[in-house]
Order: C-alpha cells, then sequence, then structure tokens
C-alpha cells in the first residue's frame, strides 16, 4: 500500500534536471551564497562557539516553549501588541481577514513571510477582494508572475537577469525593457512606493519574538520590512509558534549567526525591533500592532524529544544553499512551502510522512545540510528517523501519517536480505552465486535499471575477499 | 592501546570490497601486516547493516551488526577499508542500539572502530616508500568518512607521502558523488545528474586515477565513468598505496 495521493519528488526533480538555465541560475547562485558564508566564518573555533552558543540559546527557549509563549502574551499585550492564537492556517487567514474587515482593508503590503505563503494568505484574502501585495524584491518579483519562492530567503533565486527584465517589460505598466539591475530595481521601486503609501494595512513576518520584553524582531536589507510595518495604519505580524526566545541578550548571537549563514552579510541592512504601536506623544508608526501565533503541527513536532530539533530552525537557508540535491534540482522540485533539507523534514512532519515518502527518500545523506547549520538540527538523522516512522506504524509516536508508506514489497525485502546478511553459510552461497554469475543479471532488471541508466552495471569481482582469505589461510577465529 | 601501537588488530572487510574490491581489502591487510600488524579476519563478516538502517529497518540492521559484533570479541583495533561502514560501526551502532540490552558491548566494540587510512595515520604512523612511476591522482573525500567519521586528511597525508604522485584536488572535493545507498535506485535521476557533475570534475584535473576510500563512491563513480568510456580510472586508495609502495 502506498499512501493515497503520494507526491512523487522523483518526478519533479527529474522534470527539473531537464531545464539547463534553471540549473545554471541554482548553481551560480549557490556557489556564490557558499563563497559568502565562508569568508564569514574565518575561524572554525569562533565558528563552533557561536553554533554552540545559538543551539543552546535555541534549546532552550524550546525547552519551556509553552511559558514563555504566555510570557510572550503578556509582555506584548503590556507594550499594546494584540495577541492572537491559530491552530490551523484557515483559522489565522480568518484572524487576519476579520481583522482587515472590520477595519474595511482593501489593499494591505507583506513585509517576506514564509508562515504567510504556508497559510496561502494571499490567495486567500484575494478571494476575499482584499489585495496582498508582496514588497521584497524576490516576492514581488514572483508574484508578478504567480510562483511560489523557491529559496526561503532569495524567493526569486531561479529566475536570473534576463528572465526578470522580459517579465518586468512585459507585466509592469509602462517598463521599458532594460537589462540594467538598477533600473529594474527602480521599476519595482516606484510601484512599490506608491503602495506603501497607499495601503490600508501591512503584514510581515517575525525571526525573533522575545518573550521577556514583547519585541518583534525583523531582519531585512531592503527597508520593506519597516516600510510594511510602520507607515499603514495596521501592522499584523505572523509567527510559527517556534520563533520565541526568553531574553533580549538571546538575540543577539541568533542574529549574528542567521546573517552570516543565509547571504553571508555580518550584518543585515535593516535590523527591526518593534515593541508596539504608536505612542501618544509619537508622530509615525501603525495605530495597532497585532501577533498572529501559527501552530499548524508544530506542537505535534515539540511534543517528540528527537523530531524537537526541527524547530530549532532560524530559516537562514544554509542547508538548502550546501545540498547538492537542491542546488541540482531547485526549491519548486520539492512541491513544498519549505524547500532543501530542512522542507525534506519539516514538511513531511506538517502533512504526513506517508504522503511524502519520497520526499524523504531524496538524500544521498551525505551530512552537507547538518555539518552548516547554525543550530546544528541533525537533519539527517531526523530523514533516517522519519523514514522509519513512514514504514512502521508501531513506535508509539505521534508523527503525521506514521505507517502510511510501508509497502509490502520493501518489508518482504529487508526481511530477505536481513535473513541472509545475518547467516554467514547463506552469505558465503549468495556472494558465491554472485561472483560466479553476477555479469549475468540482465542490465534492465528492475532497480538494476534505475543504476543503469546513467551507470554500467557493476560486476561481482571473481572471488571475493572472504574467499581468497580462506585460501590464503589468514589467520580465522 | 596506552599509546603503543597495538601488535594484532581485526579486519573487517565489508560488503562492497568483499564483492566488488576484494584486492583493495588485501592491500589493506598487506599495508598493516607490513607496519608490523597482525591482522586476524575473522570469518563469518557479512554486511555492517546500513542499508536497512538507513532505510529505517532498524530491527533488521540489528540483528545483522549483533552478528558481526559477536565476531570481533577481543579487545583489538577493527579495521575498515571504508568510511561509511566504519562510520556505521563507529557512530550509528551506539544510536541504533540505544535502550537494547547489548548497548554496553556494542558501544564497547564500536569504540574500537577506525577507517584504514585514520588507522595507519593516526595510529601506526606509518611512513611510504614511493616506488612507482609519476602520475597525477585525484581524491574523492566521500561524505560518510568526513562527516560521520571525522577523517582530517589522513588519506591526502598518506598520498602526500608518495614522491611521484601528484594529487590534484577536486574543485569540489566535498560534494557527494550522488550514491547514497538505495538513493541512487530510489532517485536515479538526481544521483545521475551528480555523479555526472563528480566525473566532469574529476576529468578536468587532468588527473588519470580517482581515488576514494569508500566502496559505494567508487561503484559510483567508476560505473558512471565506463558509461561514458572515459579513459579515467578510479581505484581504492589501499590498492594504490600498496601498489605504488610494494617491494617487487
Amino acid at each position: 500500500m502506498h499512501a493515497e495521493n503520494e507526491i512523487h519528488f522523483r518526478d519533479a526533480a527529474a522534470k527539473a534536471l531537464q531545464d539547463p538555465q534553471l540549473r545554471a541560475n541554482f548553481r551560480r547562485a549557490m556557489d556564490g551564497l557558499i563563497t559568502k558564508r565562508k569568508a564569514q566564518f574565518p575561524d572554525p573555533r569562533d565558528l563552533q562557539d557561536l553554533r554552540d552558543l545559538s543551539t543552546a540559546i535555541r534549546s532552550r527557549s524550546l525547552l519551556c516553549l509553552p511559558e514563555l509563549l504566555e510570557q510572550l502574551e503578556a509582555s506584548c499585550s503590556k507594550n499594546g501588541i494584540k495577541v492572537h492564537w491559530a491552530e490551523t492556517c484557515e483559522q489565522a487567514n480568518e484572524l487576519i481577514l476579520g481583522l482587515l474587515q472590520a477595519r474595511g482593508a482593501k489593499t494591505m503590503v507583506k513585509g517576506k513571510s514564509m508562515v504567510s505563503e504556508e497559510m496561502h494568505l494571499n490567495a486567500f484574502l484575494e478571494k476575499h477582494g482584499i489585495e496582498a501585495l508582496e514588497s521584497d524584491l524576490g516576492e514581488y518579483i514572483i508574484q508578478l508572475d504567480g510562483e511560489t519562492p523557491s529559496h526561503i530567503i532569495m524567493p526569486a533565486i531561479h529566475k536570473n537577469k534576463d528572465q526578470i527584465a522580459r517579465q518586468f517589460s512585459q507585466k509592469i505598466k509602462d517598463a521599458k525593457y532594460t537589462e540594467d539591475v538598477d533600473e529594474l530595481t527602480a521599476m519595482a521601486r516606484k510601484v512599490l512606493r506608491e503602495k506603501f503609501l497607499n495601503a490600508d494595512a501591512g503584514l510581515s513576518g517575525v525571526n525573533f519574538a522575545v518573550a521577556e520584553t514583547g519585541t518583534l524582531c525583523l531582519v531585512e536589507n531592503e527597508g520593506n520590512g519597516r516600510m510594511s510595518t510602520h507607515v499603514p495604519p495596521i501592522h499584523i505580524a505572523v509567527m510559527g509558534l517556534e520563533k520565541v526566545v526568553a531574553r533580549l541578550e538571546d538575540v543577539a548571537p541568533l542574529y549574528s549567526i542567521l546573517t552570516r549563514s543565509a547571504t553571508g552579510q555580518a550584518v543585515s541592512t535593516y535590523f527591526n525591533l518593534i515593541t508596539g504601536p504608536r505612542g501618544a506623544e509619537e508622530k509615525d508608526g501603525p495605530q495597532e500592532v497585532h501577533l498572529v501565533i501559527l501552530d499548524n503541527g508544530r506542537s505535534r513536532i515539540y511534543a517528540d524529544p528527537q523530531l524537537r530539533a526541527t524547530l530549532r530552525c532560524i530559516r537562514c537557508g544554509a542547508c538548502m544553499n550546501h545540498c547538492p540535491v537542491y542546488t541540482r534540482v531547485g526549491g519548486h522540485a520539492y512541491e513544498a512551502i519549505y524547500p532543501g533539507p530542512i522542507g525534506k523534514i519539516l514538511t513531511p512532519q506538517m502533512e504526513g510522512v506517508g504522503v511524502r515518502h519520497d520526499l524523504i527518500h531524496g538524500s544521498s545523506l551525505c551530512g552537507a545540510c547538518g555539518e552548516v547549520c547554525p543550530v546544528e538540527i541533525p537533519i539527517p538523522e531526523i530523514l533516517v528517523r522519519l523514514r522509519r516512522e513512514a514504514t512502521h506504524e508501531d513506535l508509539g509516536s505521534k508523527v503525521a501519517g506514521k505507517g502510511t508508506g510501508r509497502t509490502a514489497t520493501e518489508d518482504w525485502a529487508w526481511r530477505l536480505w536481513a535473513g541472509v546478511i545475518k547467516r554467514p553459510g547463506l552469505y558465503r552461497v549468495a556472494t558465491w552465486f554472485a561472483t560466479r554469475f553476477g555479469k549475468a543479471l540482465p542490465a534492465n532488471a528492475p532497480l538494476i535499471r534505475n543504476w543503469t541508466q546513467s551507470r554500467t552495471k557493476p560486476v561481482p569481482a571473481r572471488r571475493s575477499l572472504s574467499e581468497r582469505m580462506r585460501a590464503e589461510g589468514v589467520p580465522h577465529e | 592501546m596506552n599509546g603503543t601501537k597495538p601488535k594484532r588488530v581485526y579486519f573487517y572487510g565489508t560488503c562492497l570490497v568483499d564483492l566488488f574490491f576484494p584486492d583493495a581489502g588485501m592491500a589493506g591487510i598487506q599495508l598493516l601486516r607490513r607496519a608490523g600488524v597482525e591482522v586476524v579476519f575473522p570469518d563469518g563478516q557479512t554486511c555492517c547493516g546500513q542499508p536497512a538502517f538507513n532505510c529505517g529497518y532498524f530491527e533488521e540492521a540489528r540483528e545483522v551488526a549483533r552478528t558481526q559484533v559477536a565476531l570481533f570479541p577481543e579487545d583489538l583495533p577493527v579495521i575498515l577499508p571504508s568510511g561509511s561502514c566504519a562510520g556505521m560501526m563507529k557512530v550509528h551502532y551506539p544510536e541504533l542500539f540505544h535502550g537494547q540490552p547489548d548497548e554496553a558491548k556494542v558501544r564497547a566494540f564500536s569504540a574500537r572502530v577506525y577507517e584504514l587510512t585514520q588507522f595507519l595515520v593516526d595510529v601506526l604512523d606509518v611512513k611510504l616508500q614511493d616506488l612507482g612511476e609519476p602520475v597525477k591522482v585525484t581524491w574523492h573525500s566521500s561524505c560518510h568518512a568526513v562527516r560521520d567519521l571525522g577523517l582530517k586528511g589522513e588519506p591526502q597525508a598518506l598520498i602526500g607521502q608518495l614522491a611521484n604522485v601528484e594529487l590534484a584536488p577536486l574543485a569540489r572535493e566535498y560534494e557527494c558523488c550522488g550514491f547514497g545507498g538505495t538513493f541512487s535506485v530510489r532517485h536515479p535521476e538526481v544521483s545521475g545528474a551528480m555523479v555526472a557533475d563528480k566525473i566532469a570534475d574529476a576529468t578536468a584535473t587532468g588527473a588519470s586515477v580517482v581515488l576514494s576510500t569508500d566502496g559505494g563512491c567508487l561503484m559510483n563513480v567508476n560505473g558512471a565513468l565506463e558509461a561514458k568510456s572515459s579513459k579515467l580510472k578510479v581505484q581504492h586508495i589501499a590498492e594504490f598505496l600498496w601498489e605504488r609502495t610494494r617491494a617487487r
């Protein structure tokens, strides 16, 4: 039995591999990011110290997550930020729609927010007659084409300059064709400035929320985050419930490792610390600030001591930048909000391990992701755990869709494998046959055919090592 | 081992070396012997269980692992000519046996596991004398040898001891070759794209041989090279070192 509606990463990946432009765009972009990150961490010991500290902060925050969330709500309320809780994306969408409708809002500008992507907020609002405009340049570019982000930090990274030039000349009113990056940026800026000034509401994500002070931290490079949260009369921030940290001093190391891991920047161009709506004496800032805290499967992940590490993620994207699979197929092939290695462990936990069984296996377990993760999420280990959960329903866990990736064929294959491998006598017979007749196996037999589509068929040696050792009389025990 | 060089070691062939690269296994044993170490090769060796473990079939992997651990009862180092299998036995066995009644026994075994080049350099401190013709080689560092096992340039150090060998590094030495066990047949397209890039990288170095310490990577890279009828060959590092340094 395969899980119903299983999404096959293999098919989408194979299709992406056929697009040389896409592959070149990703390879070039990822190489650039890898180089920039490396330059930020010249001393491996300094890097390890910062990773240790960041991991400790995120682990400690998760250890007392329920308490910190309560404290965050209290601190925010004191600052005049209204906190809302949503268990599902539907609830979060309805909540935001309610806030907008109650104020007669028709247009909303958005800073970058992956959680809002998770909610499919734009499409939802559009259905209710509210325009949600992305103001991050990358997000703006893909919104013009009705696409989804292909990277969590650089959503339009799958496109090159020429593709964007063509797109702008077709989609932006009165735009002339140019491949000059500054001119292209200026075009988007002109459209966006207009929107910032007239939008009825602004929405943003949250990088870190500080429980002690009720502060929402927002990391960005374009100033669009500040415009979206500052200019419109109402600011709505959305965050996953794992984003909370205890104290303001926890933010500095996380911020430092985030920007350096993500884009290889020592600091970002903007770093916003939002502590509430406009004060009575203040001339600018929104009149209302709301914080929507979303669960969407996170509390289930939180409940599992091993899988909880997934929630340490600070969304830097370094794992995808360094992933040999992501680098070749790009973000869209994952058919998920979060692509790359972090998506490979997060998506199946949110959507179900059976539905995403093929994705869980779409990794060579090379470990490049775990090696660069700033908060040391053991991604390969978690992938193996999820593979196990997908084919075993009786492990006592709460993993979504557990056991639904199980097939009689795979069960049978591993049992047969173990049955032979644990019996040296049988193994000896099997290798004897392989060495004598291995050559005769047809190259188009199932599985072998998958191997031989890019390689020759492996041919066993004429005599195995064990056979030769027995013949040469090396001491046996 | 108290800092003194051990006199006796166990050798664990691994299934891929056993079946596809027996010469590499023999060479590894010879390198150890020449360093003055008696090599014990217990009969009944099969596989470390990694394929089942990586797919989440822990019970099956454990059954197999138990039979293998039982072959190495004495307190001697266990040497493997494979970074991936050594990583499985050293790093992942303790995870696999976590909470099992025989966890302590398995942990004691895991602590004795070494990858071959690691043992030759870090424990035996071998010195090699090159007797071969000048040759240019390249080195593929297998992911598990580096990231699971923590190899820190031991293979390159051994190659560096050979006077007539030029080591031309890959542009992307630390990128996976695309093998990944069952990954290579579950996701043949991505795996194929990865190995295609790897052999292009290796070819661009101008080397005549690709060396590695891992049977899986070697089989993968070799298959891709053969399919392209490339002149470039692959060789296990043990076999390469032995061939160039043995008295003729």
